[in-house]
């Protein structure tokens, strides 16, 4: 979320509420979950969610407890006799203006949460999405201001899932599991690695249809559209695995087209990352050679 | 003739609007048939879809023939003239908005979708990763979007032709106005002859009309297929040229009407319900004028 | 023709004897009313059946019962048929029944397109529903039509024509419904004095001629872009597959309030009669209606967060979507104070009145918390959407509509129906229909997307209770069907002119059942008899 004193008192407010939903720090899909994950991010909407959340709480309370006490009063069976008036402006001034001034305290909070996700300047690093039918594809472009050459690769379901999830399989879904951790179609065959502790701006477009790109810790989706860029960012701030979805209807499989981010250390990272390169130059240069007359032609 | 204002009136049982009904039905089944239809395989969707056609024609006459007998009659007091005339402005409202679906779709393919793509404002990644040196322009010079689809192609000047078709049908708004007051003044020579001219304005209208699209086809490479240009410009003016057609469909049946003298100066609802339709593809004519030729 | 004989050869107070001629070629508002509400429970049903097979094959992890492109065709079917065959008609039913009733009008303006408004849909849901015979299937694309994805299937020209003549049929519905009102009351029935449902009524239909007309130009558009080439939402010829979900949705929020605003009518109308008071601020309610009305036109995109919005728009359609929750606001503070030192009984329709200002405010507070932008990106297209809005459109829109039959079915049919069976629809209804959806909130805040026919094995508690939920749910509209078939064809109760005690308007000043033609000369206006009571000022 956004500076300053709102953040702060969010904060603390959001403390609060998260005591009363159990204090587990999940970041992917946990069984009977009922909250929202907090995220790893730097950005979070979480704080927002939840003092939306308390507000509809607290009037909740006040309106349906007004209206039980009115269904216990003023029941025919106990003899109650019913009243003539029919307006009171007072009143309705009251409850006109009260939701206008919560509106703004919230349309406030919402402001800075947008203002800052909008804010993809200052990134380090920059990876393009393309989402297609169905699967993910992750080109990295840039990492700390220089180029990134030839690291891109396709993102799927990986097979065990794949096998489980076919109809009538009779495979066990509870067996898919990664460290203990039930990884039914939350799992690819090759995740999207990243540094933590770096501003890294994504790049999301579509290959063929409109997909959206959304992993539930890092707090955001965006759609994929097919010949329009969308841009987002993230900062995360603690290594591990994180997982999500396609979460816009793309066709037979959009139920099969997982997510799964990587996070690790920066120096585990570039490690990575050379790696990668590496492996593209010597592919690249088996691919010339073998093509050698005819030049490549790939858009 | 006599009603009294405090009595209603309800028509008696109609087969027609069960026929419409079934009319619809067929003609759009077949219209969806045909338009899957596989090279080779035509199927029976083209004939179903005449047929259909033929149904909502047959229908169209049987239906007015009997509201119009009642007219004449005089079955209908002012209350049905009130409920026919507001029927008419309503649907002539949820005409504009139709319209509005398309101008809004110009709207934002000119403002926003082309400038975006060319990397302006919004735009720039999408410029920058996706279509890396398409520079934006409306019409022309725009191309048909960054790949170019439908190939290079002209636009139509807004100071021929469509000028020429703006004149012709802001004078038949005069012509049709002319009409009216001679009904309301009882000259039927007038009438007549003032209508009869709106109709052949209507008519000169289309004629141009369909001359534009054959050079745009033909001299320009202007095609359907012209990127957003080409799909707004042949969407917006052929929604409007099919308005007009059936504008000047429904004034020549009026002015059968009118020589069979079946207006009144103070009961003809059926030629104002005209008049405002025409008066309505006027103004849509104004805009796309303005917005699809001019700007 | 002499006057007075206003309905050409029939006598005033029989129906036509021959089937055909009463059903087919009618002209009775009260007849095409029941057309309309018999079609609507069809509907109902069938979209309840889709339901059935999404909750089955959610039941548990794995795929078990469909192929995930069938699970698709289900999901666009179901709603389809759910928002244009069950919940529009039956509005609309409601309203050809009621609404010349309300004010004093012998039929409806335009009886004969009235009877074309009603019989286009069962052609036009026998053309959609035909889609899932044909070779390639029906519409998978979700009910949105979202391109380029909706335009991969065979069956759009069919969709795509069903639907224009669904928005043909609601037009003319409409422009029927405003010329009746405004040209059919009875003296003295100023607007003002007119009940919130007709009220509700009037902005409605004004709502649906305003965007009906934009529908169908965004689907005509997806027609030439898949069968004539042109290249609307196709960013390669300059074009954006955005630009659709802008049109769809400048249609789609108006039309989500044409789902509700109704029912808020109906609502009002149904919670004084049992409260034995009167409305309170009636003028407050009707200026509500009005602003959701207009406010409905400025906040489409906040169906569109996700899309990558400039941000002012973000902003712009955010502030505007949170402005809704005023007049909203008011009209649950103003039900509450209605049923406040009221005189209060608890016959079927008022529990689902009661039912429905919970569960709709409910609905409510979700979607205040999907109107803050940022929070949106998480809960976009998830679980907690559906959550969301299926308490605004089940319990909210199908309670009602559900409370209005309860309401007037005495009226209709003559009869009294089983309280003592209505009530066990009733807690059987809203006991499941919560078990069915609050644990969806659930899911979609854990991480859940809508529209997957499988999912992770941390998604399977919840999935399973909301499809017993579901099921239970599904079973307990059978409890309806009987108690409504019950009380047309077999109840031994009859009905009295005013069928409840605190019902006020001139709809209970004609007999039970309402012979087939009423008010043939327009009634006297009393304005203690009208369901307002706010006469004073």
């Amino acid at each position: 979320m956004t500076s300053g004193g709102i953040r702060r008192s969010v904060t603390a407010w959001a403390a609060a509420a998260c005591a009363s939903f159990g204090t587990a720090a999940w970041a992917n899909p946990e069984p009977n979950q009922l909250n929202m994950t907090k995220g790893v991010s730097e950005w979070s909407p979480y704080a927002l969610h939840m003092v939306g959340f308390w507000v509809c709480v607290v009037i909740g309370i006040l309106v349906f407890g007004a209206m039980f006490v009115a269904m216990f009063r003023f029941r025919k069976s106990r003899g109650a006799v019913a009243e003539k008036w029919t307006h009171s402006t007072k009143l309705e001034i009251v409850w006109t203006v009260i939701p206008v001034i919560i509106l703004i305290v919230l349309a406030k909070l919402a402001t800075g949460g947008l203002t800052s996700f909008a804010d993809t300047t200052g990134s380090e690093m920059t990876i393009k999405i393309t989402g297609y039918q169905w699967k993910w594809r992750y080109d990295y472009v840039d990492y700390k201001g220089k180029g990134v050459d030839k690291v891109g690769f396709m993102s799927k379901l990986e097979e065990s899932s794949d096998r489980t999830r076919q109809l009538k399989s009779n495979l066990d879904p509870a067996k898919i599991q990664v460290d203990g951790y039930n990884t039914y179609l939350l799992d690819v065959d090759k995740p999207l690695v990243v540094p933590v502790n770096t501003k890294i701006r994504f790049v999301i477009v579509g290959g063929d249809v409109i997909h959206s790109w959304w992993v539930p810790a890092l707090g955001w989706k965006i759609d994929a559209i097919p010949g329009i860029a969308n841009a987002a960012w993230t900062n995360i701030k603690e290594p591990g695995v994180y997982r999500g979805q396609c979460a816009e209807l793309c066709g037979q499989d959009h139920g099969f087209m997982p997510i799964v981010v990587k996070a690790v250390p920066k120096a585990e990272f570039e490690q990575w990352l050379t790696t990668q390169q590496d492996e593209a130059k010597v592919q690249k240069a088996a691919q010339t050679a073998q093509t050698a007359p005819a030049p490549a032609n790939q858009g | 003739m006599g009603h009294q204002q405090d009595a209603y009136f309800v028509p008696s049982k109609s087969q027609w609007p069960i026929v419409a009904a079934v009319s619809m039905f067929v003609t759009v089944f077949g219209a969806a048939h045909w338009l899957n239809a596989q090279p080779g395989q035509p199927g029976f969707g083209k004939a179903m879809f005449y047929v259909g056609l033929a149904m909502i024609l047959g229908m169209f006459f049987g239906w007015f023939r009997s509201v119009i007998r009642e007219s004449l009659a005089g079955s209908y007091n002012d209350q049905v003239d009130r409920s026919f005339r507001m029927g008419m402005m309503w649907f002539i409202f949820s005409e504009v908005m139709f319209f509005g679906a398309f101008f809004g779709a110009l709207f934002y393919a000119r403002m926003f979708a082309i400038p975006w793509l060319g990397g302006e404002g919004h735009g720039v990644l999408t410029h920058q990763f996706v279509w890396d040196g398409y520079s934006a322009a409306w019409g022309a010079s725009g191309g048909g979007g960054p790949e170019k689809i439908g190939g290079f192609f002209q636009t139509i000047p807004a100071w021929g032709l469509p000028l020429l078709n703006t004149l012709i049908l802001l004078s038949s708004g005069v012509t049709i106005t002319i009409a009216h007051h001679a009904l309301k003044a009882g000259q039927r020579k007038r009438l007549l002859v003032g209508l009869g001219a709106t109709v052949l304005l209507g008519c000169m209208f289309l004629y141009f009309q369909a001359h534009e699209y054959m050079e745009a086809y033909t001299h320009f490479n202007l095609t359907l297929k012209s990127g957003v240009y080409g799909a707004t410009f042949f969407m917006l003016t052929g929604f409007h040229g099919m308005h007009v057609t059936l504008g000047t469909i429904m004034l020549a049946v009026i002015w059968f009407r009118c020589a069979k003298g079946h207006f009144t100066k103070d009961n003809h609802f059926g030629f104002e319900a005209v008049a405002w339709y025409w008066h309505f593809v006027d103004v849509v004519w104004l805009a796309l004028f303005l917005f699809v030729y001019v700007l | 023709m002499a006057h007075a004989a206003t309905h050409d050869h029939h006598d005033h107070h029989g129906a036509p004897a021959s089937f055909v001629q009463r059903w087919l070629l009618s002209t009775n508002h009260k007849d095409i009313g029941t057309l309309y509400l018999i079609f609507s429970l069809t509907m109902f049903f069938i979209g309840g059946a889709f339901a059935m097979v999404i909750r089955a094959e959610l039941f548990k992890p794995g795929l078990q019962l469909v192929q995930p492109y069938f699970f698709n065709e289900m999901t666009t079917m179901h709603a389809l048929v759910m928002i244009f065959g069950a919940i529009m008609p039956a509005f609309v039913g409601l309203a050809n029944w009621m609404v010349p009733l309300m004010v004093g009008a012998p039929d409806m303006a335009l009886p004969r397109m009235n009877n074309l408004s009603f019989w286009i849909l069962p052609f036009a849901f026998i053309m959609l529903l035909s889609t899932l015979f044909m070779p390639g299937g029906g519409p998978a694309g979700g009910w949105t039509m979202y391109p380029p994805l909706s335009l991969q299937g065979e069956s759009v020209a069919y969709v795509i024509f069903a639907i224009h003549l669904m928005g043909i049929s609601s037009i003319m519905g409409a422009i029927n419904i405003i010329a009746t009102i405004l040209n059919m009351r009875a003296p003295g029935m100023d607007l003002l004095k007119m009940p919130v449902f007709v009220w509700s009524w009037l902005i409605t239909a004004f709502l649906l001629i305003a965007v009906m007309p934009v529908l169908a130009g965004a689907v005509t558009m997806l027609l030439t872009d898949k069968y004539f080439g042109t290249n609307f939402f196709n960013a390669a010829g300059g074009g954006d597959p955005v630009l659709y979900q802008h049109i769809f949705w400048f249609f789609g929020h108006p039309e989500v309030y044409i789902m509700i605003l109704p029912a808020f009518g109906i609502i009002s109308e149904i919670i004084p009669t049992f409260s034995r008071k009167p409305i309170f601020g009636y003028r407050a309610m009707v200026f509500a209606i009005a602003s959701i009305a207009f406010l409905s036109f400025i906040v489409w995109a906040h169906h569109m967060f996700a899309v990558g919005l400039p941000m002012g728009a973000e902003i712009f359609f955010m502030y505007a979507t949170m402005l809704i929750a005023v007049p909203t606001g008011v009209k649950v503070f103003n039900w509450v104070s209605t049923m406040w030192g009221g005189s209060m009984t608890f016959e079927t329709p008022m529990l689902f009145s009661i039912a429905f200002v919970i569960l709709f405010t409910i609905g409510g507070f979700s979607g205040l918390m999907l109107a803050l932008a940022p929070a949106d990106f998480q809960y976009h297209d998830t679980y907690f959407v559906v959550a969301h809005f299926h308490y605004v459109l089940v319990t909210g829109a199908a309670f009602s509509i559900m409370a209005a039959a309860y309401y007037w079915l005495p009226k209709w049919s003559g009869n009294m129906y089983s309280e003592t069976w209505g009530k066990i629809h009733f807690w059987s209804s809203v006991i499941s229909v919560n078990v069915l959806f609050f644990p969806q909130h659930f899911l979609g805040l854990a991480g859940m997307p809508r529209r997957i026919p499988d999912y992770n094995v941390a998604f399977a508690n919840f999935n399973m209770i909301s499809s017993i939920g579901g099921f239970w749910f599904g079973a307990s509209q059978l409890i309806f069907l009987g108690v409504v078939v019950h009380c047309v064809y077999f109840s031994k109760k009859k009905a009295a002119d005013r069928s409840w005690e605190g019902a006020k308007g001139l709809e209970w000043t004609v007999p039970s059942p309402a012979p087939h033609h009423t008010f043939d000369v327009p009634p006297v206006i009393h304005d203690d008899e009208l369901a307002h009571g706010d006469t004073s000022h």
